[in-house]
């Protein structure tokens, strides 16, 4: 009995010693339950253990193991090898950022804006709240289905990949910093949104995007963030007209 | 309130605005002029250019105002609309020098076009 297999063509860059990111194409066992991300643990634990990627909870919660799956960012956890098969898959690092090693990318430049756009809460009044038991601040379920869908956010970074304003455009702030931020703008417990508008309301934030819409396409948590952005753009936009007819009515 | 480094939600404004114009009224204006009165589908008698732009020139009546200040804003909004979408347009396709001249351009050809339409309603209809 022969057993079916799968041929993996990922891209390889070691440095100091490749000048440029070449393909190595593996053949591995083919199971249809299997994902790519089991792919390339076998690779790494039978084949070839040089080959470097990062991974961490195989379940689609972490964000860790974002790549290219044949040209489109994915999951590699839920990425099944059965989309592909019998062709070969194709494993590339995630587009639009710098490669470090293998299928391993730099992501820096994300985590700064990230911090950025404070994506916590901020209370103004910390101090005097008197809390802990029975001093919650408490929020009413329509309060919370305001932001619930754009906090489901992993920072997997995969809109970042699929985006192409960011591509064009690196000091754009990008789909997952400004979700996070509208997260945070409508939760009823925060009081930090001046401090995150001069970030997202920037040139470099919000009015980059053209609303192409592939962030929402790609997310693997249904996050939305192009939604995100148009609300964020609306609602600058109120705020914009208000303080130019009425700069009086300063807060 | 806060600040922001830019004035970009002014022209966005306009451009949702135009979109919203755009939307709600163009395809009934196209409809109406660019294909049933074309296509014969109104009689003749109940319309003709010289007459539409005779009502438009009445002496001041309230009526005749509503509609210049409706139709100016229909097509000064869509222009705006135009340029900014034409403007990101070109950045998309990747005419990344330059940006500002391409504002400058775009956002003039819109106010022009503006000026024209005004003209055109308030000072010659």
């Amino acid at each position: 009995m022969t057993e079916s297999t799968i041929k993996l063509a990922v891209t390889r860059y070691r440095p100091g010693q490749d000048r440029e990111p070449t393909v190595q194409t593996y053949t591995v066992p083919y199971h249809d339950d299997w994902v790519v991300l089991d792919a390339l643990q076998y690779v790494k634990d039978n084949i070839d253990g040089t080959l470097s990627f990062r991974w961490s909870c195989h379940m689609g919660v972490c964000g860790s193991c974002g790549m290219m799956v044949d040209g489109t960012p994915k999951l590699t956890c839920a990425a099944f090898l059965r989309e592909s098969y019998p062709r070969e898959v194709r494993v590339e690092p995630l587009a639009n950022f710098p490669v470090v090693r293998d299928l391993i990318v730099d992501i820096d430049d994300f985590m700064h804006k990230l911090s950025e756009v404070k994506p916590y809460i901020i209370r103004e009044d910390l101090d005097s709240l008197p809390l802990g038991l029975g001093h919650e601040l408490r929020q009413t379920p329509a309060e919370l289905e305001d932001f619930k869908q754009f906090g489901m956010c992993i920072n997997c970074m995969l809109c970042y990949s699929a985006c192409p304003v960011y591509a064009m455009e690196p000091k754009f702030l990008g789909p997952a910093a400004i979700a996070l931020a509208h997260r945070y703008n409508m939760d009823s417990r925060d009081q930090g949104r001046n401090q995150r508008m001069p970030v997202i309301g920037s040139s470099e934030g919000i009015w980059e995007c053209t609303f192409v819409g592939e962030c929402s396409v790609v997310c693997p948590k249904h996050v939305d963030p192009a939604a995100a952005i148009q609300r964020t753009k609306l609602a600058t936009t109120n705020d914009w007209f208000k303080s130019m007819l009425m700069p009086w009515g300063n807060r | 309130m806060y600040k922001i480094n830019t004035n970009e939600p002014f022209w966005w404004g306009l451009f949702m605005g135009g979109a919203g114009m755009i939307g709600m009224f163009l395809p009934v204006l196209i409809l109406v002029f660019g294909l049933a009165i074309p296509g014969g589908a109104v009689p003749p008698a109940s319309y003709d250019t010289v007459r539409l732009i005779h009502l438009l020139g009445q002496p001041a009546s309230v009526g005749n105002l509503l509609v210049k200040v409706f139709l100016f804003g229909v097509f000064s909004l869509t222009f705006f609309h135009w340029a900014h979408r034409f403007r990101y347009l070109l950045f998309d396709l990747g005419l990344h020098g330059g940006r500002t001249a391409v504002e400058y351009l775009c956002y003039s050809a819109a106010l022009a076009a503006t000026i024209y339409t005004a003209v055109t309603l308030f000072v010659i209809a």
